[in-house]
C-alpha cells in the first residue's frame, strides 16, 4: 500500500510541475495578448485559470499520498508550514513556500473584483518566485528526478520557463513609457500597452 | 440682455460690515493691484458667518455658476461637500488657480491684482463646508502678490485655515479635477478614472470641494453684498459678471470683466458690424471651445443660452477674433497638435486618435490633401469622443468639428493649392515644447 | 436594478476578450479598444456580461448599478 502511495505522490508531483509550467507560460501569454492557434482570445485566460486550479488539485493528491505513506513521517501541516517536517526538511519547506504563494494567488484571484487592483497584481507577480521555488523542491526532494528522462523533463520545463520570462522581460524593456507614448504615435510607431 | 454698466442699486447693509454696495462693473478687477490694506478699506474684513452651511442659501439665490469652464451651479457643489463624509472627518477645499488653458490669463491677473478676494472666498467656502484643510493650486511659482497677501492676512489673523500652496506642472490637463487631486496627493497631474466624484472621495479619500479662483472671488463679494446685488448685472438665467481673456486683430491680449449677456461684438469688435474689420471667425471657450462663423454669429451674446445656438459655451471666458489675414487651418492645426501632445496617453482611444487627428489637420492646412483625410477625421472624431477618462478628447473634437465647418471654404482653397492668408505669423498663443518624461507632469 | 457596463479606459489595455465574449454589447475600434453599449444590460445578457467582467485580464470592465 505504501509503495502505491509513494508512486502516486511522485507521479502527481511530476504532473503538477508540468501543469505549473503551462500555467506560468499561459499567464505570460495573457499579459502579452498572445493567442493559442485556432482558439479564441478568451481561451488563453480561461485555460490559464482552469489549469491553475487543476495544478492545485494535483498538488493536493501529491501531498495527501505523501502524508498517507507511512514509510516516512510527513505531517500534513508541513504542506503549508515550512520546516514542519523532519524528513527532507529543506526541500519540503520549499514546496510549502511555493504552495503558500499559489494559495495566495488563487484566493486573491477569486476575489479579484472586490480587491484593490494593485494588491491583486502584486500577489500575482509572486508567481515568478513560486515556480523556481517549486522547481527546487522537485529536484531536491526526489532522487529519480535527478537522473534519466525525468531530469530531461524537468530541465525542459526550466528552459521553457526561461524562454518565456526572457520574452516577457524583452517586452518590458522595449515598452514605451507613458510620457513617451504620444510622441510614439506621432512618429507612427505602433504603441502597445 | 442686461449689459449693465453703472446701474444704480439700492443701498443695503450686508454682513461683514462693508456699508456700500458697488454698482456696475468692474466688480472683481480694481483699477490697480490692491494690497490687504486697500482691500480692507474697500470691502471690510472676511465676512465669516459663524456656522457651517450658512452661505449656501445666498449662493443659491445668486445663481452663481463655476467660472472654471464647466459652469456648474456652485451651491450644489457646496451643499454636496457640506453633507458628504463623516461629521468630524477630514474635508478639503481647493482653490484651482492652475489656469491650464494657455489662452486664458484671467486667473493669473485676478490673483495678481485682487488676491484677497480669492483668499476670502477660499476661507468662506471652507467655513461653509466644514473643511479641515485648504489648498491653493497655482499655474506657476506663486507671485509676490499672493505671498504678500497670505503673509499680511496671517499677521491680521484673517485666515482660519492655513493655505498650502502647490504648483501645477505646465500641462493642459493639470487643472482637471482628478488631476489636481492626483498632484496634491504627491503624484503626477494626470487624470484618474474616478467614480465616485471628487466631492465624495477626493484628496486622501476625503470629500473635496474644488472651485476656480474667479468663482471664489465672486463668492467673496456675494457674501458681503448678497444675491440681489450679484444679480444686478447679467441675465435672469445666467446672472453676474465674468472675466474674459480677449484676443483681437492688431490689439494686445486683454483681460476684461464683462456682464454675462454682453454682445460679443462689443468685446471682440470695434463696435461696428460683423466682428469689426479684419476678423474672419470667432473662437469662444478656448481650445476646447467652438469656432463661430462670421457674419452669421455676429449677433451672439456672452451667455450660454445664446451661445448654445451655435453649439458653443462661454467656458473659462477665452474669446478670440481671428484676423482675416491669417490662415484659420494653420491656426487650428497648430492648436490641435498642441492638444494631442498634451494627451495624458493613458487611454487607448485618446492616445491613438488625437495625434492622428492632428496629423490630418496638418494635412488639410498644407497644399492639397488626400481624399480619405476628411473621412478619416470624421471617423476618428467619432471614435475618441466620450471614450477617455477625462473630457480632453471630447473638448478637442468640439474644437475640431466646429473648425471644419467654419473653415470649409479655406479647406477647399487649400485643396486647390491656394491659401487666402497673407500673414503667416501665429495668432493663438501656445507654449513651447512637448512633455516627454514623467517629470514634465509633476 | 438596472446595470450598465463601463470600461475603465486607463486600465484597459485592449485585450479584446470582452468583445469576443459579449459582441452584442461590446465592439472593438480600429485600435483594439472596446466600444461599450452605454445602455442598461438586458436581462438575457446579464450572465454573459458578468462572465465578460470576470474574464477581463486587466480588470477594466465593470458592471455599475444605475
Amino acid at each position: 500500500m505504501n509503495t502505491a502511495f509513494w508512486y502516486a505522490s511522485r507521479a502527481t508531483g511530476i504532473v503538477a510541475l508540468l501543469l505549473l509550467t503551462a500555467v506560468l507560460v499561459l499567464g505570460i501569454l495573457v499579459n502579452r495578448q498572445g493567442r493559442l492557434p485556432g482558439l479564441p482570445r478568451f481561451a488563453v485566460t480561461d485555460i490559464h485559470r482552469n489549469l491553475s486550479l487543476l495544478s492545485v488539485a494535483f498538488i493536493a493528491v501529491h501531498v495527501l499520498t505523501a502524508v498517507l505513506d507511512t514509510y516516512v513521517h510527513i505531517p500534513l501541516i508541513s504542506a503549508v508550514i515550512p520546516f514542519a517536517s523532519g524528513y527532507e526538511r529543506l526541500w519540503l519547506a520549499l514546496g510549502a513556500v511555493s504552495l503558500d504563494i499559489m494559495l495566495a494567488m488563487i484566493v486573491t484571484s477569486l476575489f479579484r473584483g472586490r480587491l484593490n487592483r494593485v494588491l491583486w497584481r502584486a500577489v500575482h507577480l509572486l508567481a515568478y518566485a513560486s515556480w523556481p521555488v517549486a522547481f527546487a523542491h522537485c529536484i531536491g526532494s526526489s532522487k529519480d528526478l535527478q537522473q534519466g528522462w525525468m531530469l530531461g523533463l524537468a530541465v525542459g520545463c526550466a528552459m521553457i520557463i526561461a524562454a518565456a520570462v526572457v520574452w516577457r522581460l524583452a517586452h518590458a524593456a522595449r515598452q514605451v513609457p507613458r510620457a513617451g507614448r504620444v510622441a510614439a504615435v506621432f512618429s507612427q510607431r505602433t504603441v502597445t500597452r | 440682455m442686461t449689459t449693465a454698466l453703472n446701474m444704480p442699486v439700492p443701498h443695503e447693509s450686508a454682513p461683514g460690515g462693508a456699508a456700500r454696495q458697488p454698482a456696475g462693473l468692474p466688480r472683481l478687477l480694481p483699477a490697480a493691484a490692491e494690497d490687504l490694506r486697500a482691500h480692507l478699506a474697500r470691502y471690510g474684513p472676511t465676512p465669516y458667518r459663524g456656522q457651517p452651511g450658512a452661505l449656501v442659501a445666498d449662493v443659491e439665490a445668486s445663481g452663481l455658476t463655476g467660472r472654471g469652464g464647466a459652469a456648474f451651479p456652485v451651491h450644489r457643489k457646496l451643499a454636496a461637500v457640506a453633507r458628504a463624509g463623516a461629521r468630524q472627518g477630514r474635508k478639503v477645499v481647493v482653490a484651482n488657480g492652475a489656469e491650464s488653458e494657455p489662452a486664458s490669463r484671467k486667473d493669473e491677473v485676478l490673483l495678481r491684482v485682487a488676491p484677497n478676494l480669492v483668499l476670502d472666498g477660499l476661507q468662506l467656502v471652507a467655513e461653509t463646508v466644514g473643511a479641515t484643510e485648504v489648498h491653493l493650486y497655482l499655474h506657476r511659482e506663486p507671485g509676490p502678490e499672493i505671498l504678500r497677501a497670505l503673509a499680511e492676512r496671517g499677521v491680521r489673523g484673517l485666515d482660519r485655515l492655513a493655505v498650502t500652496i502647490t504648483q501645477a506642472p505646465p500641462r493642459f490637463l493639470a487643472g482637471q479635477e482628478t488631476a489636481v487631486v492626483n498632484r496634491l496627493s504627491g503624484g503626477p497631474a494626470l487624470p484618474t478614472f474616478q467614480p465616485p466624484r471628487v466631492s465624495e472621495r477626493g484628496l486622501g479619500g476625503a470629500p473635496t470641494l474644488m472651485q476656480n479662483a474667479e468663482t471664489l472671488a465672486h463668492l467673496a463679494l456675494i457674501a458681503r453684498y448678497g444675491a440681489r446685488w450679484f444679480r444686478a448685472v447679467g441675465t435672469a438665467t445666467e446672472p453676474g459678471s465674468m472675466l474674459t481673456t480677449i484676443y483681437r486683430p492688431r490689439a494686445r491680449p486683454q483681460v476684461a470683466e464683462a456682464a454675462i449677456g454682453t454682445p460679443l461684438r462689443t468685446l471682440l469688435g470695434d463696435g461696428d458690424g460683423a466682428g469689426g474689420p479684419g476678423a474672419q471667425a470667432w473662437l469662444v471657450g478656448g481650445y476646447h471651445g467652438t469656432w463661430l462663423p462670421l457674419p452669421d454669429a455676429a449677433g451672439i451674446t456672452l451667455d450660454n443660452a445664446s451661445l448654445r445656438r451655435f453649439g458653443a459655451a462661454a467656458g473659462a471666458g477665452v474669446l478670440a477674433a481671428l484676423p482675416s489675414d491669417r490662415c484659420g487651418l494653420a491656426e487650428v492645426a497648430r492648436v490641435v497638435g498642441y492638444l494631442a501632445a498634451e494627451s495624458a496617453g493613458q487611454c487607448g482611444p485618446c492616445l491613438n486618435g488625437l495625434p492622428r487627428i492632428a496629423a490630418g489637420l496638418a494635412e488639410l492646412a498644407g497644399r492639397g490633401h488626400r481624399r480619405q483625410t476628411r473621412a478619416d477625421l470624421e471617423r476618428w472624431s467619432g471614435l475618441v469622443e466620450g471614450r477617455g477618462a477625462c473630457h480632453h478628447p471630447d473638448g478637442t473634437v468640439r474644437f475640431v468639428r466646429s473648425a471644419l465647418t467654419v473653415f470649409e471654404p479655406e479647406i477647399q482653397r487649400h485643396a486647390r493649392g491656394q491659401c487666402s492668408a497673407t500673414d503667416r505669423a501665429p495668432f493663438l498663443p501656445l507654449p513651447q515644447g512637448m512633455p516627454t518624461s514623467e517629470e514634465d507632469w509633476t | 436594478m438596472a446595470e450598465t457596463l463601463r470600461v475603465n479606459p486607463i486600465t484597459c489595455a485592449g485585450h479584446g476578450v470582452c468583445a469576443e465574449l459579449l459582441p452584442e454589447l461590446v465592439t472593438l475600434d480600429e485600435w483594439g479598444y472596446p466600444i461599450v453599449d452605454p445602455g442598461p444590460v438586458p436581462p438575457a445578457l446579464d450572465r454573459g456580461a458578468r462572465r465578460a467582467v470576470a474574464a477581463c485580464p486587466a480588470l477594466a470592465l465593470k458592471l455599475m448599478r444605475n
